[in-house]
């Protein structure tokens, strides 16, 4: 029978639809078609290479992170390497102190001993502001979302510094406002459609129920254009089914904004779904680092949790 | 267009529309000779309803939008009314500018920048203070202010300032022989009214407005999204401050400026109309800036001596009935059945904004704190 | 020489008036976690309820400060009940607003029923003593000494009682106080009933000072009190009495320097701006951490 080849344009879906880039992932398709008679014969070659962690840049690097309230060590000594791409965990019982990481390396507290890198650069002692322009975004655990404005200014709210455009402007509608508006207006929708959130861009955000609160969080934060995100506990308060969908999500978020995550999560099945490596706090001290699941069958990491 | 979209248009030119057709019914009227002094509205009491429009938004800027309380805005007035209207009599008696509406925007700004600077100097306390001990440090700001000018005495034995004020404390008054606005006060103080809207609603409805709103809601979370809060304190302030100077110094072309005008009295009334309009709407701060200084003049002809005290009387229950409908816990349930929505931070007012009624369903969910 | 000492004389007895009131704001701000911002005007009720007896019974000034120290309780108490109570967990904004609505409220009830018009409320005749050539009021003493007294009660009500111990437990952790079986709406009323009989007392020695009330009487003393318990830091019962002092010598010396005297509010002020920007916990006050 005559074989010819045949031109094909290969396109890999999720389960969502959206187009997944397989080099991110370290794969690579080939696909080979063959008219044969009246049908196809596709010869499909899927090639993995592992990805090579050690030869991706550091983006988070903390080395002796402390912090001291009063008498009360709240994280001692927190050393942190968190590779481009990763996705990072934190985990630990509660009072560990990891929302308290959170809080240092968003410069809310400033650390009593250490310092943090992002991408090489020292961040120790920055301002918040500061560390959200060099490219640190992060949710809340008890949700912090601005109530009185909708959605889609919400996340409006997270592109500020991204549309430059002073109040001179704005005040009498100069062209340059018009047109900072309108880019802001569709970047934020886009990010809105990502986050499958575009439908409520008018409601206020208060009037979200909870899980999509949390995914407005995450919405907003990413239009600050981050390159490391600290998502707090996005799982919290969410149903099984919520959680999978949150852990697409969480994968979706890494290729397509191309950012780094560090999480915290109480929700085991999440964390050992979807982080690579992990630190578990415990009392402040790091317990265990390392990966996912090699750290969470160790002994002392289990007694941590299940206790004696 | 869909009907929301409609609503958007509406909503974007409402306030405009209000102060329109004031001044559409009443200019024909005062040129007909039908308003005048002695008529049921005056256009003394119209240029003090445009006056008191641009104080009470620009008051609402702070409160409404920004969430801090400032208890010296009479004393921003001041400044813009002292420098205005020293600037207005200079420029007059110098022969500097002649013609009124010229010299009139020109103290405008002038006393707009004034009073600006000083909003300036104001707000900078407000980068480490916050709630209770920043509405004290505007209290004393204000106080601070008043003491100053009213021992401050302007009284050269010649040139254009010559007997202008020769009792700091009583103060001084403009009239035709020092520069007074020689024209319709009203209309103009209206079309600066429109102007100060342009300029409040435009700035509210953009990027900066909404980071002063994000500040107002969740000042941590503006903090780490990059909102840079000192800026945009030291900004609202700064604004806020410009444009009561402004109306302070189209008040030197209306009446008195003394002293025992701008007390920490006057402050409490232009909080009473930002609270009553509803914080954070501007329809309202119009709306109730017109409807309360209607009233007030009104009243001020029946309740003389110590029953004009009844005036206060009725905005302390305003303001304490308004706060615990809107924000007392237990109320939750009865402002839900009216669909007013219970959001921290925001109290609304008579016409504060509705919140959309959704029927998604609401999943309760108790988060514990960590650390 | 003399003239400086007894301007530091009239300086104490009039920042023990200070921080009478300022004692008031203190347990309030400490407790409610709110601004009473309508304490000042209890102190200009308190006056008038002794013009009352004085002045229109012409009864003995000793009944006068009975019936001022019980109605100013009793309308604390009243106050916090109706205005503050139903707001307890609103945004602080609302409060705040509330409060100066409740001042507000005050002041235009007494002009309506009293008029505008300053009245005279005449207490006791004050003789002046000589003490080492120097002649200082009486009054001057009887204030200071009662100011002493009324702190170191304070201070063992605070340590030694279960009521103390709850106001204590209350101001550091409303939730948990709660939680543990503490009485917080009573609690927080006691605190006003408290704050408010210091206040009808410091009336009424503004009353020996001069014998003259008004429906605005307290607003500025309020305010001032105010300064002085930041000053001193606010949550602190030491501090509210460090504070008014040092503002009542500071007030009395600009009075007493010619040029400076128009200014002395202006000057009591901007100690409380520079205070507060340089160091916004006062003189003992506690710094506190911010929850994330």
């Amino acid at each position: 029978m005559k074989k010819t080849k045949a031109s094909v344009r290969t396109e890999v879906l999720d389960k969502y639809g959206r187009p997944v880039d397989l080099k991110e992932e370290g794969m690579d398709v080939q696909v080979e078609a063959y008219r044969i008679g009246g049908g196809f014969d596709l010869d499909i070659k899927i090639k993995k290479e592992p990805p090579k962690k050690h030869d991706r840049p550091i983006v988070l690097k903390a080395t002796g992170l402390s912090i001291q309230f009063g008498g009360l060590k709240a994280v001692d000594g927190l050393d942190l390497e968190i590779r481009e791409g990763e996705l990072y965990g934190l985990i630990g019982p509660n009072g560990a102190g990891k929302t308290t990481v959170f809080n240092m390396l968003t410069g809310i507290y400033k650390p009593t001993f250490g310092r943090f890198f992002l991408c090489g650069k020292d961040l120790t002692g920055k301002t918040p502001l500061e560390i959200n322009r060099e490219g640190i975004a992060r949710t809340f655990q008890n949700i912090r979302l601005f109530n009185s404005l909708t959605v889609l200014e919400n996340v409006m709210v997270g592109l500020n510094n991204q549309v430059p455009c002073t109040v001179w402007s704005s005040m009498f509608r100069l062209p340059r406002h018009m047109k900072s508006e309108k880019i802001a207006r569709e970047r934020a929708h886009e990010i809105l459609r990502i986050m499958g959130l575009d439908e409520y861009s008018d409601y206020l955000a208060q009037n979200l129920p909870y899980g999509k609160q949390r995914k407005l969080e995450i919405a907003r934060a990413l239009a600050t254009n981050p390159k490391l995100l600290l998502l707090d506990e996005p799982a919290a308060g969410m149903n099984p089914n919520e959680t999978q969908e949150l852990m697409d999500t969480i994968r979706f978020v890494r290729e397509k904004f191309k950012v780094t995550i560090l999480l915290i999560e109480h929700d085991m099945k999440l964390v050992s779904g979807i982080c690579e490596n992990l630190t578990v706090l415990n009392f402040g001290q790091i317990l265990a680092s390392g990966d996912t699941h090699e750290v969470l069958n160790r002994p002392e990491v289990v007694k941590a949790y299940l206790g004696d | 267009m869909n009907k929301t979209g409609l609503n958007k248009v509406f909503k974007n030119y409402i306030n405009y529309l209000i102060i329109v057709a004031i001044m559409l019914v009443t200019i024909p009227l005062y040129f007909g000779g039908i308003l005048n002094d002695s008529s049921f509205v005056t256009p003394n009491m119209l240029t003090q309803m445009a006056f008191t429009i641009i104080l009470v938004m620009s008051l609402n800027m702070v409160v409404g939008f920004l969430g801090e309380l400032s208890l010296g805005h009479a004393g921003f007035m001041y400044v813009g009314a002292y420098v205005g209207g020293i600037l207005c009599c200079y420029l007059y008696k110098s022969g500097l500018v002649v013609q009124s509406t010229h010299r009139l925007i020109i103290c405008m700004l002038i006393g707009g920048l004034a009073a600006a600077i000083f909003g300036f100097i104001i707000g900078l306390p407000a980068l480490r203070l916050r709630g209770d001990y920043l509405a004290i440090v505007t209290l004393a700001f204000g106080e601070i202010v008043r003491g100053i000018l009213k021992n401050t005495k302007i009284d050269p034995a010649e040139g254009p300032l010559a007997g202008l004020i020769k009792n700091p404390a009583t103060g001084f008054s403009l009239n035709s022989s020092k520069g007074k606005f020689d024209g319709d006060l009203f209309i103009f103080a209206f079309i600066v009214a429109i102007v100060v809207l342009f300029c409040i609603q435009n700035l509210m409805k953009s990027k900066h407005g909404r980071a002063i709103q994000a500040i107002k809601d969740n000042e941590i979370a503006a903090r780490t999204m990059g909102v840079n809060i000192t800026y945009y304190k030291l900004i609202t302030f700064t604004i806020a401050a410009f444009f009561a100077g402004v109306a302070g110094a189209l008040f030197a072309n209306y009446s008195v400026v003394s002293y025992a005008q701008f007390s920490y009295n006057y402050s409490i009334e232009i909080l009473v109309m930002v609270v009553l309009g509803g914080m954070g709407s501007l329809t309202g701060s119009i709306i109730s800036s017109v409807l309360l200084v209607f009233i007030n003049t009104k009243l001020q002809a029946v309740l003389t001596g110590d029953l004009a005290s009844l005036k206060y009387l009725v905005y302390a229950l305003i303001l304490i009935f308004m706060m615990i409908l809107h924000s007392a816990p237990k109320l939750a349930g009865l402002r839900e059945k009216l669909n007013w929505g219970y959001v921290s931070g925001k109290i609304k007012g008579i016409f504060g904004k509705k919140t959309k009624n959704v029927s998604i369903v609401e999943t309760e969910v108790s988060s514990n704190e960590e650390n | 020489m003399s003239e400086i000492i007894s301007t530091i004389i009239n300086g104490l007895s009039q920042g023990g008036v200070y921080a009478l009131i300022a004692l008031g704001y203190t347990m309030v701000y400490g407790i409610a976690k709110m601004l009473n911002f309508a304490h000042g005007d209890i102190i200009m009720v308190g006056s008038y309820a002794a013009f009352v007896v004085v002045g229109m019974m012409s009864s003995s000034p000793f009944l006068a400060i009975f019936i001022a120290v019980v109605v100013c309780t009793a309308l604390g108490i009243l106050v916090e009940r109706l205005a503050y109570r139903p707001l307890r967990g609103a945004p602080s904004l609302s409060v705040l607003i509330t409060a100066i609505g409740v001042s507000y409220l005050l002041q235009s009830l007494a002009q309506i029923i009293f008029g505008a018009t300053p009245v005279m409320v005449p207490m006791f005749d004050f003789k002046f003593v000589d003490i080492g050539g120097i002649s200082i009021k009486i009054q001057s003493l009887i204030t200071l000494a009662v100011c002493a007294v009324v702190i170191v009660l304070l201070l063992f009500v605070i340590k030694k009682t279960k009521v103390g111990r709850a106001m204590v437990a209350v101001s550091e952790d409303r939730g948990a106080a709660q939680l543990m079986g503490v009485n917080v709406n009573r609690t927080i009323a006691i605190t006003f009933a408290i704050g408010s009989a210091l206040a009808a007392l410091a009336g009424i020695f503004s009353l020996f000072v001069s014998p003259v009330t008004s429906p605005t009487f307290g607003a500025l003393p309020g305010i001032k009190a105010f300064v002085a318990a930041v000053i001193g830091g606010i949550g602190s019962i030491p501090g509210a009495a460090i504070g008014g002092i040092i503002l009542g010598v500071v007030e009395q010396f600009a009075l007493s320097v010619p040029f400076l005297s128009p200014y002395a509010d202006a000057i009591v002020f901007s100690i409380l701006i520079v205070v507060l920007l340089v160091r916004p916990t006062g003189i003992l006050g506690k710094k506190q951490r911010e929850k994330v």
